[in-house]
């Protein structure tokens, strides 16, 4: 018969367990003879931001979209919120979607439709409940939110880069998501453009309380926002920890990196 | 491999035909591109039917579609299915005078129009020009990661972009057929009355003596097929392209090509099944 600490402890280590919202465990990846992911295992809890630094073609994005089920590992495991997503139908994988936020390097906003469509896209699948005011009404706070009010009905190609990833960002918080995976959000942005978006990225974070995963080059970015970091090379994690912890690393690599970043 | 067999796997594979000489001792047997291609073909038209078969199911994006695909080919299909009319009747003139079987004239239209030239020329118009129009918004919304996007957002994008144009295209062909017929015998009368004064009452009166259901339905019904075609064939190339701006237009060109050729063969096939289940 367990004891009532033994118990306590069990419940304790699945409370952990739970509080571990992504977890990725030992996954492989290659496209033709190339290896891109050589066994990465990590793991993201709930109001934590983790940034994956790497040389580029290292798999960070293979990694992140992973994450989000666009792509599968050939092994292993990628579990959001304890579930396994790697063998779902996309059917399946909607239910888990619905909870995630993805924001692309280029924001991928359809260009068909205005700003104010866009964000309301996930509504107008999702929230089907809502009215159309309903909708608006959100589309306008999410918007306010990035900082985007009166831009409502400009098409995405009439605005700025860093402005299409405050777009990005809007839908990709439209419903009100756990998990929020950002594929380079200050790539190709002006360092004015790209410490605005980092401040965003904050406080969205202390507003939402959401397990956030952030590729990125930008080691200044990473620091900002990141509690901490992870860093890929050949596929595999060379180096984690807090910035403070990879600066102090004597591992060459690390060192190597971070003088060059 | 040969030039050409270079050129049709590319054709089919969507990848790029090569520029200058290349070594091919590494390059696929042209035969296993076809069945990669048959295969993916495959599997993408399992998901969409999957997709169409389930709920939610996307009405708004469907009846647009109906709109893109069916009014905005209207013009262009009764323009094409006119002059059609126009070029048969003068054509058919002399050699049925020729053959002393002028008061045939009206049924020899109404028959080559309804049964063949009005179902083909529709087909192939709106594979010009819806093929190529979904081909391309698809493989543009593909490189640029829309499609992407929409799969993150946790919307079905079989259900959302494919299965909603192939349902249309499958709808709207046989509609079209009908516009583009009834444009090719008006205009074929009026060809014919340039010739020697006849009513159009008397026309169709003559046109459709004898002629039963079986002679306009089949046919006119089996551009639902080629509308499956044309729909399947520019989704599938479309949410498979790849490499930027020059994937798009690959994806715009094969969509094409490949759904008219496809719709020929189809109607190979499908002539010989009328012509033994509705003879």
């Amino acid at each position: 018969m367990a004891t009532i600490d033994q118990i306590g402890i069990k419940q304790e280590a699945s409370k952990a367990e739970l509080a571990k919202v992504v977890e990725v465990q030992s996954v492989y990846k290659s496209f033709g003879t190339q290896k891109v992911l050589d066994g990465v295992s990590l793991a993201v809890s709930r109001g934590e931001t983790l940034a994956i630094l790497g040389r580029s073609g290292t798999g960070k994005s293979v990694l992140l979209r992973m994450i989000i089920g666009l792509q599968t590992p050939d092994s292993g495991a990628v579990r959001i919120h304890g579930e396994d997503i790697t063998g779902l139908s996309l059917d399946q994988l909607s239910g888990i979607r619905k909870k995630m936020g993805f924001l692309f390097q280029h924001a991928a906003l359809y260009d068909s439709l205005t700003v104010e469509q866009n964000v309301a896209f996930p509504l107008q699948h999702h929230r089907r409940e809502m009215s159309d005011s309903e909708q608006r009404d959100r589309v306008a706070e999410l918007l306010e939110e990035v900082g985007m009010v009166g831009h409502l009905d400009k098409m995405p190609s009439d605005i700025s880069g860093g402005m299409q990833k405050r777009v990005g960002l809007a839908r990709a918080l439209a419903l009100d998501p756990d998990i929020l995976l950002l594929d380079e959000p200050t790539a190709g942005l002006d360092p004015i453009s790209s410490a605005e978006i980092d401040e965003l990225i904050l406080k969205l974070q202390a507003e939402h309380h959401m397990a956030s995963v952030v590729v990125t080059h930008d080691l200044h970015s990473a620091k900002t926002i990141a509690d901490r970091l992870i860093l890929l090379d050949q596929g595999s994690v060379t180096a984690e920890g807090t910035f403070q912890e990879l600066q102090s690393s004597n591992d060459l690599f690390v060192r190597e990196f971070l003088k060059f970043s | 491999m040969s030039e050409s067999n270079i050129g049709i796997a590319a054709a089919i594979s969507g990848s790029p035909v090569p520029l200058s000489p290349v070594d091919t001792s590494d390059s696929k047997w042209v035969g296993t591109e076809f069945l990669e291609w048959f295969g993916e073909l495959g599997i993408f038209s399992w998901r969409v039917v999957r997709a169409s078969v389930t709920p939610p199911f996307e009405f708004r994006e469907f009846f647009r579609q109906l709109d893109e695909i069916g009014s905005q080919s209207l013009p262009l299909v009764a323009l094409a299915g006119a002059a059609i009319g126009v070029v048969l009747a003068l054509e058919s003139v002399q050699s049925m005078t020729r053959f002393g079987a002028k008061s045939l004239l009206p049924a020899a239209l109404v028959y080559s129009v309804v049964h063949e030239i009005g179902p083909i020329i529709t087909a192939l118009v709106v594979s010009g020009r819806v093929g190529a129009g979904i081909g391309a918004e698809l493989a543009s919304m593909k490189v640029t990661e829309q499609i992407d996007a929409i799969e993150a957002s946790a919307v079905n994008p079989y259900r959302l972009l494919a299965a909603t144009r192939i349902l249309s295209c499958i709808l709207m062909l046989p509609l079209l057929t009908l516009a583009s017929d009834a444009c090719g015998l008006f205009m074929g009368w009026v060809a014919l009355t340039t010739i020697e004064p006849l009513s159009f009452h008397q026309f169709i009166i003559s046109g459709f003596k004898g002629s039963g259901f079986n002679d306009f339905l089949p046919p006119t019904f089996k551009t639902a097929i080629f509308g499956l075609i044309i729909g399947l064939v520019a989704c599938f190339q479309g949410m498979r392209t790849r490499g930027g701006a020059a994937g798009v237009g690959r994806a715009a060109t094969s969509s094409v090509v490949l759904s008219s050729l496809f719709v020929i063969l189809a109607d190979v096939v499908l002539v010989k099944f009328i012509l033994i289940f509705f003879p």
